[in-house]
This record gives C-alpha cells, structure tokens and sequence, in this order.
C-alpha cells in the first residue's frame, strides 16, 4: 500500500490534487487492481484444469451428443478472455453462477456456509484469545522460569503439529474414548431445519430461538474443531503477546512505577498490557484471516460444512463456478482483514510509515 | 497467579457447558444412515444415473415394472399391472394398476406414465440412452408411446431388441413414473419442469422428498399410504459423511443406525462391538484393468494375457479386500440372469513370461497405470504394480479423481486404467453393450460411453454376437448366447476382469428389513423397523 | 609474524582481508546462536533430518515400496519398530525414505521463492516508481489468496505430483520475501556507499547483485526458516488431500491421509508419520527462532 501511495503521491502532487484525496484514490485503484487480479488468476486455473466440467454434470456414461449439448450450454465454446468478460459482469451483479454439486445459485451456497466457518473461525479467535493473551503475559511475568518454558513449549507444538493429524486424534481420544464432546458434524441429524438461519451462526440462532437442547448440541459439536483451529490461533497469539510484554517490561516507565510502589499486578495489566494491546489488535485480525483459510483442513476432519469444505469439495468436483465464487469470496475476506489490521496499525502506531 | 486462576475457573465453565452434551442414540422412528453422498447432482429421474441418486429414487419412485424386496430375482409389475406383448415382439401394451395415487394426492394415470417416458427422451440427458436405443426420438416417442386408454400405455420399438430387454429397462430408473400434473404446474420456458425436479419430488412410491442439501443431507419421509402399506420408518435420513473413519466412530457411538462406506479393515475391527451387525451383500459392480489398444505394445493380445496371469487376484482378495470384493473373472455380475461364473485365471509368472517373450517383450517395458484416488483402488494399484514387476513390467500409478479421470479416458489418453462398472439396468445387454459391443472403432465415432471403444478395440464376432444375443427372442438361447460372449471375452480383448463388489453394511443391531439387491438402485428402505 | 591460533585469528579487533570479515561475522553469531539451547535443538533436529535422508539406504532394511500383503497392519514390535502400514511396509523405514522428500519439497521450494523473491523485492525498493507500484501490486495479489487454496487449486490445475505441488506451494509463498527485500531494500538505497557505487559507474544490475542484495540475504533466510515449517505443513495438507505424492512414494502427508481409517485399531499407521512432520517443523521453528534472535534480538521472543 506504501508503494502505491508513493508512486500516486508523486502524480498527486505534479497534478497538484489534495494529498487525500490522491491517498484514497490510490488505495480503491489498488483495490480494484487486486481484485481483478484475484478473479483472473482464479478464472484461469479454473478454465485450465485439466477435469472436465461437462463430465461433472452429464456423467461418464454419456453420449458425445449429450456432452455437446452440455458444451455448448455452458458456453465453453468461446474464447476464453470472452468468458472471462462474461463472468466478470455476471460477478458485478452479484452473480456467482450456479453450482453443479447443489443445482443452486453459487452465491445461495456460499451464503449457507460462510457462516460455518465464520463461527468457527470466531470461536477459535475467541479462544485464541482469552487462552493466549493469558498465557502470553503468564510468560513474560516469569521470564525464564517455569511457566514460561512451559508457555513456549505449548505454542512451539501448537504452530508445528499439522491440524488434521492433531484433528483426528482429537476427534479419537475426546469423542470416541472420553466422550466429551460430540461427534463430526455440525449437529445431530434430527435437529437439522428446526431453527430459523436468521444469521448462519448456529449458536446464535439456537439462542434467539430459545432451542436450549439444540444450543447445547451445537456446542457440543463446535468445541472440539474449534479448539484444534484455535490452538495455532492461541500458539501465535500467546507468542506475540510474550514478546510485546518483554518489549515493555524493560522500559524506563515500568522501573519507574514499580519504585512508586505501584502494585505490581497493576504494573503488568494496567500499564504494561494497555500499551500491547493495540499492537495485539492487528495479529488478532492477521490470526483471524489466516484462520478463515486454515479452516479447510479442519472442516475436512471434522466434517464441518463450512467454506473450506465447500471450495475443496467443488474442487474435486470440478465445480468450477462453486471454487471460483468461494475463493473469491475468501480472498476478498482475507485482503479485507488483511488491510484493516494494516490501517489499525498505522492508525495507531505513528512510527511506522 | 491471577492469571492460572483466570484459566482454570475458564476451563471450568467450559466444562460445564459442554457436560452432557454427548447423548447419543437416534429416534425409533427414522432410519439414519451415514453414505458418502457427494456424487448426488439431482432428483430428476430423466437425468440420474449415479449411485447414491439411483438408490435414492428408487424409494421414491415407482416404476414401470420393478424387482421388489421380497424377491430380487424376479421382475413383476410396478405401475403396471400386467402386459402383453404382441407377436411380432415390437409392442408391448402395459395395464396400468388401479387405485394407485401420487404424493400429491393425483391419480396415477396411463397419461403420467407415457409422459414420464416421453419426458426422458425429449430431454435426452446422460441416462436416455436406456430406451433411445429402442428407437425412440423426441420427434417420435409421442406416436411410439402413448396412453391408449385412460388405464392402458402402449409401447411400440423400431429395433429389433428383445422383449425380454425392453421389459428390464422398463425396471430401471428412467422409467419411473412421475407426476405429470405436478410437474407441469412448475414448469419454466418448456423445460418439461427440468429446473424444479432437479430438487423435488414428484413420485408415488413408498417415500417422498422433503430436502436435499448437496455434501450434507437428504431426507426422505414416508407415503403412509403406499400401495405395500406404510413404510416401517417415518423418516430417513441420508447423512453426508465422506470418511469411512468418521462413520465407524458414528456408528459405534450410536448416532447413526447403519455405516454403508466401511473399508475391510474397519469391518474387521468393528466385529467386536456386540451392538453392531455386518451384513454382506454382494453387488454388480465390477473392477477391471483394462489396456489401450491404441498402445504399440498394450495392442497386442499376447500381452494383455500375459497381464491376466500376472495379477494375483486371490492375495488381493483374501488381504486387504477381504468381505468386499471376490474375485470375478466376466463382465456380468455373478447372481443376476445370465453371468458367467468360471474363474479361469490365477497367477502364473512363468507363463506370462513366455507370452511376453512370444510377444517380442522378454525384457519387459514400461507403463502407466491410471486409477482413481479413493480406497481400494490406489491399494489395488500398487499391488498390481508388483505383480506386473514379476513379468518384467515396470508400472507407474497415477490416482485421480473420477472428474479427472474420465475425460482422460474418453479420449483415449491412458496406458491401462484400473477402474469399475456397473450395470445401467438389469439386462446383460448393458454390459455387453459397453465391454463387447464396438461397431465403429475411429477415433472420429466418439462413442465414448462404450469401454470397448475407449480401449480401441473392436471385434467382429464379439459385435455379431453381441447384438444377436440382444436381440434373441427365445429366452434359454439368449442366456447361452450370453454365457459363451462372456467366456470370448475372457481370452481376448483389452480387459482384465479382477473383482466383483460385496457391499459390507454396518447395522446397529436393532435394525432390521434393510434389503439390498444385485443392482446399485435395487436399495429398498420401506421394509427397515427398529426392534 | 607472529603465530596467531583460530580462535584469536577470529576474535582480532581489526580484520586484514574481507574473507577474514566475513568468518569473524559468522563466528561471532556462532558464538550468539550457541548460548540459546532451544536454537540448538532445533539445529540439531534439522542436522539429524539431513544425516537420516543422507545415509536412508544404509540405515533402512527395505525399500519400503513392495507390499507384503500377509504382513499388513502388525503393531510396533522388535522386527519393526513403527510397526507395518495397510500394504505391509515397515513404517519406519518408510518414515525415513520420506524424509528425502521432506528435504527435496523444501530444498526445492527454497531455491525458487528466495532468488524470486529477492529479485522482485530488491529491484521494487531500489527502483521505485512504477516499477515498484506493478510489482507490489503483484505482490499483493499473490498475498491475497488463501495459501492453502491457491495451492490446491493450483495443483488441481496442473495434475498431482510432487513437482506440481512444489511448484504450487513455491508460487503462494515467496510474496512475503519479496516484501521483506523490498524494505530493506528502500532502507538501503540513499546509503553512502550506494551513491559512492553508483559514482563509480557500477550498473544498477550490479549495484542490486552486489551490494543491495547481499545485505538482504540474512532478513530473508531467517523469514524462510521460520516460513520451513508453513511450508512442511502446507505440503503434508496437500499429500493429506491426495494432491502431492502419488502412491507408493512415502510422502508423510500421505502416509496420515492413506492411514486414517486405521486410527481405532491401529492407531500407529497415521500417528508415526504425524509425529514425524510435528518434530521437523519443531525443528525448523526453533532454527528460525534462534537465528532470529542473533540477527535480530529486539523483533521477537
């Protein structure tokens, strides 16, 4: 973004505009550029896959004839910067296609299961939080000591485990031997289609309705892939959070308090964590985007139907407008985050520019 | 300090609210069932031709003339009642049963009937093939098929097929009969309601519809007043659970009531479990090899037989496919009309050497073996890949999704492929059609849906025969005409025939009446109670 | 002359030629990296990696490719110690072949991301402008996908396979490199000696070779340690889902993907090759940590 505000800064001022205005112009092209750019590369490994769409809907079996029929049908006839346009116009209106799997519009489908992920993903985060934050200033406190081994130990294997192993073992220890939790899935069977989707979030629903039963099944189901999402949401956070609290424990105001007298749990959370915080805001939003992408492993194990698991299954399903609208959707997800942790953080910290 | 105390009373209150939870168990009432479900697209009869789909309209449709779970062997009347056929064998004149009402409530008419097929072969989708090859078109099929009378449908066909075919396709699953009325009031632009039957139902059989989400459910409820009598479940629900893995932990827990997808080894490893039951039932699913004749070497017959005495077809069998597949050594499945049961082929490296050194290959070469991902066939893969080493051919294995695979095949790409088949309907013809039958072998004729024409080979006497035995009228000769097609192509053609599918189902022991025939849509689920 | 040992030849106040600089510079990070132990292990974990892929045909009893269909599924035992997977191979050995393609995935991916990155990295900062405009465009393009999506749909595209694989995993992961070359880049232009380079008449193409990129290299090699076990994982999610190595080839990611459905009763056959990826990217993270503590004590824990 600094690059783009340079280069637009030097055309700003030889075409004499506010800088402002020059700034905010520079980052919606910057923007658009990368949206662009996102649909196109994605269009392009699309339409290059060498799995057939067409087999994807008439099946093995068919005819030639029923194969050209569906050919032609999905205008693949065409050159492909023209269906590239054609998409591209389509996607502006709001239309993502429809999708082979379901027999749905793709835009429908990805709005029944953003919000799987959108909960899990924010569960994790939450989790990420009030775990690693802790657990971080834990750390730092105790320098050296015990607990602060222990703390790095836990976030060294929380970032170096691979999820779906770590996954599956926990589905195995704390739902088929302990039976802590629920199974894969979101939730029974036979509570499916009870609760209205006012917003997606189960457990949201399940609250505003009243479905205490179905609420505490949902959670049920949610801990376990939550959890595992959210250790690598927690290893990295509580890791940040030690260094930035080491950061600001060996700064001349902390001896200072401390010699006033100041109580020292008021030392470490009054004075030294108000100062991480604003710092620990932009890796939550950095943790929380990359969790949205994470969340495909995860949702594979733990038969989670959220949008991981949609664009792997299109994906193997040659479902090409179902991976195109999910990626997107993600990605422009992903830049949003991404560049709102990125203005927090200038916003906030003056040093960086 | 503070802060342990902070994360210990947390860990508490998350305890508590997730104590208790687990309750498992799944109401007496419906049947659930864990499936991997992906490869359903739609519930539009006229257009299904999957596995999953055909099992699922098979419970929600009635057909033409049906095989019921009482008696797998035999075809009986569904919608129709009797038939006659004339006697120049071309047409055959259906009495439609009386008293039978759709889901909807509408009468079932001679009218629904001619318009359900007709419906199929107008819209001409992958599975029209089944009665097009009769001879119907979509200019015709209104004159060839018709309601003569407000309880009669008649059939007339231009080719010369058997009856005896023509009455098994009228079992299969574009000859369901569909709600006309229904259908109609939603159709689109003279889509024949195309768009709103890819997620409905319109049916008359023991259950009807109530939702589909695509890779997560589908729930079917029961037709209390079903011409057999209620279903003995009021609901069931097909649960999307892609891992076998996943449905062993389910099925043990108890929060389903039947596993379909468990690997050998899982079933062996759920044995002990005193709640759960393992059913076999064998299936018409067929694993075979098969060599592109296009292929300078694979093109010679001495090599492809060299290759049918190099697999060790009973080690697969007896180890890690042990209760799912047996060895089967033709293309019709054992247990339906008509199979060829000699297994003449076991392992024999010494012989196959001495064919690939007739053949000019003592030395060997090298191949690509082309497969899908899915257990077992990446195993069965590398299996074969070492038996192949024996004889001095050195395999490498490529595994790809069926989407990828299948256009690969079409065009002729592959070295060998390692794939499976099954029947389209219940007739030798659909097989024979498919490994036997190739009457024109140029790249131009893209006859991809048959397999005889993906591996480039075509014989006369295999098409001559092939097409007699369709069309034969006499009964014991079209079985015997069927026996000796099958043992021809045993010793010559492109394919290595290996396996013949046993499908392992896991019940929970209270389940009972789950009945599951030879074909992959004779599935019935209205005879299962909970005990 | 008098005789002077290493160790004094190392530590001398003023060093005589450049190759004495540069040995004095490692030396003395040396001397830094040895005083932190969680650095050492990880060393010691990714040295051991090395020996193991280096001498596998010595210290393996198989090939670990043929099955041995009646030997299927046995538990850890005195013959072999991981046990046997769903064809019969000996796990471990099996395990230990994979270690060659852990180390071919990362040493591959190494060798296209860092000189990409560098390049485009070192030739936006120096340049400015436009140039850096396009190429931090670029960049960000890239950064924008979803890493583990874009590879999958990648490989989706190009076929599985293992060079597929790198290739896709190499083409979602060299933008942070580039940013990071980029800004030390931007820090180094205005310097004195670049001025003093570029009064000598020294190309830009060797200014960028010669002086600017070389100071880049320990921000960028430090990144990709860290980056190593990102990397590991993202190429065990891909053989997890079917995408990297084909069968038979001893992948890890496709070892736990193949053995899953053994978990229950024999819980080894996905567990081992599990607990192998966890130490390696261990071992990598803790490299990571450490050298960047010697490089750059005050940007991390």
């Amino acid at each position: 973004m600094a690059a783009a505000d340079s280069g637009l800064a030097a055309a700003g001022s030889t075409l004499a505009l506010p800088p402002k205005l020059v700034r905010i112009s520079g980052f919606i092209a910057s923007l658009i550029l990368t949206f662009i750019g996102l649909t196109a590369i994605t269009f392009t490994i699309g339409r290059v896959m060498p799995a057939d769409p067409v087999l994807a809907i008439v099946g093995d079996r068919a005819s030639q004839e029923v194969y050209d029929q569906v050919f032609l049908q999905l205008g693949l006839d065409q050159p492909i910067y023209v269906q590239y346009f054609k998409y591209l116009g389509q996607l502006l209106q709001g239309d993502l296609g429809t999708s082979i799997m379901t027999a749905q519009p793709v835009a429908d489908d990805i709005l029944r299961f953003f919000p799987a992920t959108l909960e899990l993903a924010t569960v994790a985060t939450l989790l990420g939080i009030f775990v690693g934050i802790p657990m971080g200033v834990l750390a730092a406190v105790n320098q050296g000591r015990w607990p602060d081994h222990v703390v790095r130990i836990i976030s060294l294997i929380g970032y170096s485990a691979p999820i779906f192993w770590l996954g599956m073992i926990a589905i195995l220890i704390f739902y088929f031997k302990l039976d802590w939790v629920a199974g894969p899935g979101r939730l029974d069977v036979f509570y499916d289609s009870i609760v209205d989707p006012v917003s997606g979030i189960l457990i949201l629903d399940a609250a505003l309705a009243g479905e205490w039963e179905i609420f505490h099944n949902a959670i049920a189901h949610l801990i376990l892939p939550a959890s595992i999402l959210g250790t690598f949401a927690l290893a990295y956070i509580a890791r940040m959070t030690r260094s930035f609290m080491l950061d600001q424990l060996s700064q001349e105001y902390i001896l200072t308090a401390r010699v006033k007298g100041i109580p020292e749990w008021q030392v470490i959370w009054r004075h030294a964590f108000r100062n991480v915080l604003v710092q620990l805001i932009t890796i939550i939003g950095l943790t929380y985007a990359s969790l949205l992408e994470g969340s495909v492993l995860t949702e594979t194990i733990f038969s989670w139907p959220g949008i991981g698991l949609y664009i792997t299954n299109s994906l193997f399903n040659n479902d090409m407008n179902a991976v195109l609208g999910g990626t997107i959707v993600v990605g422009v997800c992903f830049v949003g985050i991404n560049l709102l942790s990125d203005l927090l953080y200038k916003l906030v910290d003056p040093r960086v520019r | 300090m503070k802060t342990i105390k902070k994360i210990l009373l947390s860990l508490a209150a998350v305890a508590l609210l997730v104590s208790g939870a687990s309750q498992a168990a799944t109401p007496k009432n419906t049947f659930v069932l864990a499936k991997d479900i992906a490869d359903i697209i739609t519930m539009d009869p006229a257009e299904v031709f999957e596995l999953t789909t055909g099992e699922i309209i098979a419970n929600i449709y009635d057909r033409i003339m049906m095989f019921e779970p009482e008696d797998l062997q035999n075809l009986v009347g569904g919608v129709a009642e009797s038939y006659e056929v004339s006697k120049d064998g071309k047409t055959i004149t259906f009495k439609i049963r009386p008293g039978m009402k759709f889901h909807s409530g509408n009468p079932v008419r001679a009218e629904d009937v001619a318009w359900s097929l007709q419906r199929v072969v107008k819209l001409n989708k992958t599975p029209a093939f089944i009665i097009t090859q009769f001879g119907w078109t979509a200019e015709n099929v209104d004159s060839l098929v018709k309601a003569v009378d407000s309880s009669h449908m008649q059939i007339t066909i231009t080719e010369d097929f058997s009856p005896g075919l023509v009455l098994n396709a009228m079992s299969a699953g574009v000859a369901s009969v569909v709600d006309m009325k229904l259908v109609m009031s939603h159709e689109k632009d003279g889509d024949l309601g195309y768009d709103w039957l890819k997620s409905n139902s319109a049916g008359s059989g023991a259950f009807s519809l109530k939702t589909w989400k695509a890779n997560e459910i589908v729930t079917l409820d029961a037709n209390k007043s079903y011409r057999h009598g209620a279903p003995g479940m009021a609901r069931v629900i097909l649960r999307h659970v892609a891992e076998p893995s996943s449905q062993r932990l389910l099925l043990e827990k108890g929060d389903i009531d039947m596993a379909r997808n468990l690997t050998p080894d899982q079933v062996k490893g759920i044995m002990g479990n005193s709640d759960v039951a393992i059913d076999g039932h064998p299936k018409g699913t067929i694993v075979y090899m098969a060599a592109n004749g296009g292929h300078p070497i694979l093109g010679k017959q001495e090599v492809v037989q060299a290759m049918r005495h190099l697999v060790d077809y009973d080690s697969m069998a007896n180890s890690f496919l042990a209760g799912q597949f047996v060895v089967h050594q033709s293309f019709w499945p054992a247990g339906l009309w008509g199979s060829l049961e000699t297994i003449p082929y076991k392992q024999d490296v010494a012989k196959a050497k001495s064919l690939l050194a007739a053949a000019g290959h003592a030395d060997g070469f090298e191949l690509t073996i082309h497969t899908l991902t899915n257990s077992p066939f990446p195993e069965i893969a590398q299996a074969v890949q070492a038996n192949l080493a024996k004889g001095g051919i050195k395999a490498n294995i490529v595994t790809l999704e069926g989407k990828t695979l299948w256009p690969k095949y079409r065009a002729r790409e592959h070295d060998i492929i390692l794939a499976r088949w099954s029947p389209d309907y219940v007739d030798p013809h659909s097989n024979a059609d498919a490994f036997a039958h190739n009457p024109d072998n140029r790249l131009e004729a893209k006859l991809t849906g048959v397999l005889a024409w993906r591996n480039a080979w075509a014989d006369d006497a295999s098409n001559k025969l092939a097409v007699m035995a369709r069309n034969e009228l006499d009964l014991d000769k079209r079985k015997q005409q069927y026996l000796e097609l099958q043992g021809m192509l045993q010793k010559t053609g492109p394919f290595v025939i290996m396996f013949q599918q046993n499908e392992q189902v896991a019940r929970r022991k209270n389940l009972i009446g789950f009945v599951s025939g030879s074909n992959f849509d004779l599935v019935f689920y209205r005879n299962v109670t909970k005990r | 002359m008098s005789v002077v040992s290493l160790r004094g030849w190392l530590l001398a106040e003023v060093p005589e030629s450049k190759a004495q600089a540069r040995c004095q510079r490692l030396f003395i990070g040396w001397l830094a990296f040895k005083g932190n132990p969680v650095a050492v292990i990880g060393l010691l974990i990714i040295a051991s990696l090395v020996m193991i892929a280096v001498l596998a045909p010595w210290i393996t009893t198989s090939d670990a490719l043929e099955p041995d269909l009646m030997g299927r599924l046995q538990p850890p035992g005195s013959e072999h110690w991981l046990g046997t997977d769903e064809l019969g191979r000996d796990i471990l050995d099996r395990i230990i072949w994979g270690s060659r393609i852990t180390l071919y995935i990362v040493g591959l991916v190494s060798i296209i991301v860092v000189p990409i990155g560098l390049l485009i990295g070192v030739v936006a900062g120096y340049m400015g402008g436009w140039v850096d405009t396009v190429l931090m465009r670029l960049t960000d393009i890239f950064l924008a996908f979803p890493r583990l999506i874009l590879a999958m749909a990648l490989v989706a595209a190009l076929g599985p396979g293992l060079e597929n694989a790198v290739l896709a995993i190499a083409l979602t992961t060299w933008s942070p490199f580039a940013r990071i070359a980029r800004a030390e880049a931007l820090t180094i232009r205005n310097s004195d000696f670049i001025l003093a380079a570029r009064m000598q008449g020294v190309s830009t193409a060797g200014i960028l070779a010669r002086h600017v990129a070389p100071l880049c290299m320990s921000s960028v090699i430090v990144r990709l340690t860290l980056d190593m076990a990102g990397i590991i994982l993202t190429a065990a999610g891909l053989g997890f889902l079917g995408l990297g190595a084909q069968p038979p080839t001893p992948e890890w990611g496709a070892m736990i993907s193949l053995g899953r459905q053994y978990l229950i009763d024999q819980w080894w056959v996905p567990t081992m090759p599990g607990i192998a990826i966890l130490v390696v990217s261990l071992g990598f993270n803790l490299l990571g940590d450490g050298l960047r503590d010697v490089f750059d004590p005050k940007s991390g824990g």
